[in-house]
């Protein structure tokens, strides 16, 4: 197996004597969808704003292997540079748009290192350079591109904050796509939306992840988003680590049926035992 | 009839320098929520710093007054926006993330470090220029009266319109004032999408400044005299504009600048010269009991 990209070592994120995150470590490889999924106050939007440098880990390591192959420590980064320098990208549970500029603008904020350097501090933007005008025409191409992508071209004018719901979902894709980023980090993208919303989205994450050289973590609450679309899923509970698989393996993980389900402990023994169980009379079946 | 005329005149340049000086307030508080009470004395600072520009160019090296004039506005705007820059460094960055207070009290100190280190350095008196155009143009009579609009007023007008357009330009149309604008809204989602945000910061200070200098070589021209406490009533009452026009709003800064020095003047022509500045805060008072958010500001909106 390749380097991963997003490796995550032994991160542990204490409040006081909360410990919120406790221990985990995982992997998420380039090129691939990765779901973090577990119950409400696993923790996994602690582990999202640790990787994006919202809060700095108690303990562990967070390594992002850049394609040149240049590992960077993401919590030693300054919060600027973790999308800069780091490009990683997210969005929020409760959507982070800017509301008063209009969806074209929000989209350039999104590529603002790259006008600013073209511009020379605004000061050649002023007087209209050549090179800070290709600079300008490139990036709204590529802001128009994400719009068009997202259906949302034909209000690129309107302030963000009159968007519907699920439409202020995909602009923050769409402006979080605008950074090139090589980890897109999203939290519950389809929170909220009705169920056909919620398959174009399955379609637009694919192809973001299948197109655009973009991996992708993901926390979802749907658990059909998630064994749709997701390549590996890591399940956390009371910020540890319960399962890490693919898809179909952790479905059936009966340590991830208890945590969902909520079942004593000594009944995921049982089960554990009642599945082995059957499992032998199978295969005892099958011979 | 002549005399409101001649006081609107007089009223829209006094209150173009005092719309300069509170776009500084208000472009500080939009993107830190932090009133700059050093602002004044920043602008204090400006006109100090164009007074000796000025004298060294026309005195020392004999240049004629309009291109040291203009020199003098460049290398003004210049220095004051690295004092700003260096302000912002020692007095506000390392307060930033603290309780809201303490960069609001920082501020007061430095607004009084700065007036006495003036004091120090320039001395306590009234520091001159020698009066420059003049001239003016005579707009109509009547009643035997004169109304007329001085060379000097015509300059203030039109430097200060000049500066709001590129201004204006500079906020809407590049990024540095996009990044402006969504550091205002929200500083870690700017900085999740690779916002520098403390430069981002350090470069509205530097951009209040140069504002702030622009008026300062303003009010010599105008007044012919400087002194280091001349910060603070001007300071205050650009403050008060921001306030009238809506904090946080940029046109709302200008549009209160210009009311404040329209009923300044207004009030010194038809009532009393001694209760101007009564009149000015009192009609502020009254304006914020109806429009607490002032004029073009927005109402505050919970962030969730």
């Amino acid at each position: 197996m390749s380097t991963p990209l997003l490796k995550v070592d032994h991160l542990t994120m204490r409040f006081g004597g909360l410990t919120a995150v406790g221990d985990l470590s995982f992997e998420a490889q380039a090129g691939q969808i990765t779901a973090l999924i577990g119950p409400n106050g696993a923790g996994k939007t602690t582990v999202f704003n640790c990787i994006t440098g919202f809060y700095k880990p108690t303990e562990g390591m967070i390594t992002l292997t850049q394609p040149d192959g240049k590992k960077l420590l993401l919590e030693r980064l300054p919060g600027h540079d973790i999308n800069w320098k780091g490009r990683v990208a997210r969005t929020f549970q409760n959507i982070r748009l800017f509301g008063g500029m209009t969806l074209l603008e929000n989209l350039l904020v999104a590529q603002h290192n790259v006008l600013m350097n073209a511009s020379g501090l605004s000061i050649l933007g002023i007087f209209g350079a050549p090179s800070y005008k290709r600079a300008e025409k490139e990036a709204i191409e590529l802001a128009e591109y994400w719009l068009e992508k997202t259906g949302l071209i034909a209000r690129a004018d309107d302030a963000a904050a009159d968007l519907p719901y699920g439409d202020q979902r995909r602009l923050e894709i769409a402006r979080a796509m605008c950074t090139k980023p090589l980890l897109l980090c999203l939290d519950e993208p389809a929170a909220g939306l009705n169920p056909r919303e919620s398959l174009l989205l399955n379609d637009l994450l694919i192809s973001i992840c299948r197109d655009h050289n973009t991996s992708i973590l993901l926390i979802e609450h749907d658990m059909s988003v998630v064994m749709q679309i997701s390549d590996h899923v890591v399940v956390l509970d009371y910020g540890r680590k319960i399962a890490d698989g693919p898809p179909e393996a952790v479905k059936n993980d009966p340590k991830v049926i208890a945590a969902y389900l909520g079942v004593e402990d000594d009944e995921v023994e049982k089960t554990e035992a009642e599945i082995a169980a059957i499992a032998a009379q199978a295969k005892g079946d099958a011979r | 009839m002549e005399v409101f005329v001649q006081q609107l005149i007089n009223g829209l340049t006094l209150g173009s320098i005092y719309g300069l000086i509170a776009i500084g307030y208000t472009m500080v508080f939009g993107i830190i929520g932090m009133v700059n009470f050093a602002h004044g004395d920043v602008f204090m600072v400006g006109a100090f710093i164009a007074l000796i520009f000025f004298l060294f160019l026309t005195t020392w090296f004999g240049w004629a007054l309009i291109p040291a004039l203009i020199l003098v506005l460049i290398l003004g705007m210049f220095f004051t926006g690295l004092w700003n820059w260096a302000i912002e460094r020692v007095a506000y960055r390392p307060l930033r993330g603290s309780f809201r207070l303490a960069p609001l009290i920082s501020a007061i100190g430095m607004s009084i470090f700065l007036s006495n280190l003036i004091q120090v350095v320039q001395g306590p008196r009234n520091k001159p220029v020698p009066p420059m155009f003049t001239q003016s143009v005579p707009l109509f009579t009547e009643n035997g009266y004169t109304v007329a609009i001085g060379y000097k007023q015509i300059a203030i007008m039109v430097i200060t319109v000049v500066l709001l357009a590129v201004f204006w330009y500079v906020v809407q149309k590049t990024p540095l004032g996009r990044a402006q604008r969504a550091c205002e809204q929200d500083q870690k989602m700017a900085a999740l999408l690779g916002v520098d945000v403390d430069k981002t910061i350090s470069l509205t200070f530097v951009m209040g400044a140069a504002l702030a200098a622009v008026a300062g070589v303003m009010y010599i021209m105008y007044y012919g005299v400087v002194n280091f406490s001349d910060g603070f009533v001007p300071g205050v009452k650009a403050f008060t504009a921001a306030v009238l026009g809506g904090i946080g709003s940029l046109p709302g800064a200008v549009l209160g600048g210009l009311l404040i020095g329209l009923i300044e003047t207004m009030w010194s022509a038809y009532f009393s010269i001694d209760y101007k500045d009564v009149a000015a805060f009192s009609i502020l008072a009254i304006v914020l009991v109806f429009l607490p958010t002032g004029i073009l500001g927005r109402p505050e909106v919970e962030k969730v």
